[in-house]
């Protein structure tokens, strides 16, 4: 299936990273946007607000997040493709109902601008904190799927590879932008509609009465129906069965739970996207991720001039992590260093994937501007001096 | 012998029975006249969808045969915007507590209200948190012994209809469920009524709010219903909150007309944009 040309605003744009993820989702078929104004995340909804009426969307601004974060889930079970944008403390209210849309498999898209935190933070300026809560922020235990953009365009082309696995998942799927990328402008160039795939809704085929909201149907992830279809469903929160019943027993949780965890983590090499340079025959790989991967590029040059054997692999997906790929290099490279705008998040699964083959190194920075080159050069420099020793360093 | 069957068992999950509803809640009374007003509101339906909490109101959407959705705790009025806007076609009624619409879900409540969201709002008021033990809520009378307000309740209870009526409501009533006619018409006209239309219904729990409060058994509770209630249709509803053993007033009070959030949204956009604005109609 291909974009709605409706929506699609084919040519070369110069736009901030809010603004092409606004369009990216537009693009994508999003039809449904709820949301509450938060720095630095704001301007993806006014350009939405601003957007909508003339493509056949509705934008709504609900009272606060949490509203926001369920009326998308609404949307969703009514027929239409719908996100919601926030940032750190709007994330936060938005926990409980990422969970939901895990429960009840709803298709969805939540968009997180970061900015530092703990608590009101730097409102205005970037971080990369919240990393692991949107691998872990609801409670109970489940698995999602998260995008890291490094650039406006990837902002574009990475909403709508957000609402396509969230359709093929059934899952929320998060984009985790930070303040520079969201607040930087640069080139934007939006395909013809022809020219985007989109990922429909798989709805059943099951004639009403006969449809059960949790019927695998031979895959692993259930075809769905909306409100009106005549299906009269019932789905809930609760542990369910395939009826979408609720079952109180360990049994049923099992069964309902496993599944959930594993129609991301047996697909996970479909989910990944990671690009690299050079990392075959490096000493040291930097890992690395949203705004932080374009300074790595330039420390890992700077490195490079130094005569060190440099390589990079940037993650753009970050959820699931990719383990396989890092197992693979720390059975071959003398270390790992990874700059990120927090104090150690995506990290420790650097860490704990490499498993000990190789040496770890963090370069932390608690956010507010990005990292000084140097610095990350400068660990670099020590990653590979030292990389004989088997301590694992952070 | 074939045993009769239950004109209302077409509307309800049966494969869900025994519900988990104690003997004596007035649960059931409502899911009784639900249906039957369903039945006469003259939607078909496929068209209607329930959107509940969480609690023991919240279980109301798992035992009816619509399209049915059992979210979370105080949330189903923003569940239920989200719906309604994805599919104006659809009738959408939020059926849940006293706790979760007003206390958790308070402020979700006075903002669908403000909006005119085209939503029905039925709110069973059984004064407790049935589903965690009998806890004091937002409706609760002073004085009245709940699990966490063991020496009397001291907080002034919310006025339910008023709440509704300043938020913005454009119908409201208040029945018992003694009163299973003017319950299942009260329903009804509140389906049918474009906008923001809020039912509260008062309803025994006799195990948790009835047994702390030496109120009696379900029967007693009802006896109290059918001797206190005060019929005043048309009421200021700024008088009608509720005291610990008073009387009730019931009735229908608000009935007005505002445009609804779509309607509104239509006509705005339109004069705003002209005819390059094609009036929404849902996302599909």
């Amino acid at each position: 299936m291909k974009a709605d040309p409706r929506g699609v605003l084919t040519g070369a744009h110069f736009l901030d990273g809010d603004h092409a993820c606004c369009e990216g989702a537009i693009a994508a078929g999003c039809r449904f946007v709820a949301g509450y104004p938060i720095t630095p995340s704001t301007e993806v909804v006014e350009r939405i607000a601003s957007r909508f009426p003339s493509v056949g969307g509705m934008f709504i601004q609900m009272e606060d997040e949490i509203a926001s974060s369920i009326a998308i889930q609404g949307a969703v079970w009514g027929g239409a493709k719908a996100m919601t944008v926030t940032s750190g403390p709007g994330f936060s209210l938005m926990m409980e109902h990422i969970g939901l849309a895990v429960m009840l498999e709803t298709p969805c898209v939540f968009v997180d601008v970061q900015r530092g935190g703990p608590s009101t933070g730097l409102p205005t300026l970037p971080a990369q904190a919240d990393m692991m809560q949107a691998r872990w922020g609801s409670h109970g235990d489940y698995e999602i799927i998260a995008f890291s953009p490094n650039s406006p365009q990837e902002c574009f082309d990475l909403t709508i590879r957000a609402f396509n696995m969230a359709e093929e998942y059934r899952v929320p799927v998060m984009m985790m932008m930070d303040e520079c990328v969201g607040h930087m402008t640069e080139k934007v160039v939006i395909p013809r509609p022809e020219e985007i795939d989109i990922t429909e809704r798989r709805f059943t085929t099951a004639r009403p009465g006969e449809y059960l909201p949790y019927n695998l149907d031979g895959g692993i992830v259930p075809p769905m129906a909306k409100a009106g279809d005549g299906h009269r469903f019932h789905v809930t929160g609760l542990t369910h069965d395939e009826r979408g019943y609720p079952v109180m027993n360990a049994d049923a949780q099992e069964k309902c739970v496993h599944r959930l965890v594993d129609k991301i983590r047996n697909n996970a090499e479909d989910i990944i996207r990671l690009e690299e340079s050079e990392t075959e025959d490096a000493d040291v790989v930097v890992v690395s991720y949203g705004i932080t991967s374009r300074v790595a590029v330039k420390a890992i040059e700077m490195a490079k001039a130094d005569g060190i054997k440099v390589g990079h692999l940037r993650l753009i997906s970050v959820w699931p992590f990719p383990e396989r790929r890092i197992r693979e290099l720390s059975a071959r490279v003398k270390a790992f260093v990874m700059p990120e705008l927090n104090y150690g998040q995506m990290f420790f699964e650097l860490r704990s994937a490499a498993h000990g083959a190789t040496r770890s190194y963090l370069v932390p920075h608690g956010g507010g501007t990005v990292h000084d080159p140097e610095v990350i050069c400068g660990k670099i420099k020590e990653a590979a001096s030292q990389a004989q020793s088997k301590e694992v360093l952070w | 012998m074939v045993s009769p069957t239950n004109p209302v068992n077409q509307y309800l999950r049966t494969d869900r029975m025994p519900h988990i509803w104690c003997s004596g809640c007035g649960l059931g009374t409502t899911v009784n006249c639900f249906v039957r007003a369903v039945e006469g509101c003259g939607f078909p339906l496929d068209r209607i969808s329930v959107v509940s909490g969480i609690g023991c109101t919240g279980r109301v959407a798992g035992y009816l045969k619509l399209d049915s959705f059992h979210t979370t705790h105080g949330r189903p009025i923003p569940f239920a915007t989200g719906l309604k806007l994805a599919n104006p076609n659809l009738k959408v009624v939020v059926y849940s507590g006293d706790g979760d619409l007003f206390a958790i879900g308070g402020n979700h409540f006075i903002h669908a209200a403000r909006r005119n969201m085209d939503l029905t709002i039925i709110c069973v008021n059984n004064f407790t948190y049935g589903m965690t033990g009998g806890q004091v809520t937002p409706t609760t009378p002073i004085d009245a012994i709940a699990s966490t307000s063991p020496y009397g309740n001291v907080e002034e209870p919310f006025n339910l209809p008023h709440l509704a009526e300043s938020a913005g409501a454009v119908y409201v009533a208040r029945w018992t469920t003694f009163h299973v006619r003017q319950v299942t018409k009260a329903m009804k006209e509140a389906i049918q009524k474009k906008g923001f239309s809020f039912v509260e219904i008062i309803a025994p729990c006799p195990t948790l709010y009835g047994r702390r409060n030496r109120l009696g058994d379900g029967l007693e509770m009802m006896q109290y219903y059918k001797e206190n209630s005060v019929i005043k249709n048309g009421a200021d509803p700024r008088e009608v909150g509720l005291g610990f053993k008073g009387k009730i007033t019931c009735g229908k009070f608000v009935d007005r007309e505002r445009p609804s959030f779509l309607d509104q949204y239509n006509t705005k956009m339109t004069e705003r944009l002209g005819s390059s604005f094609k009036p929404y109609k849902g996302v599909l």
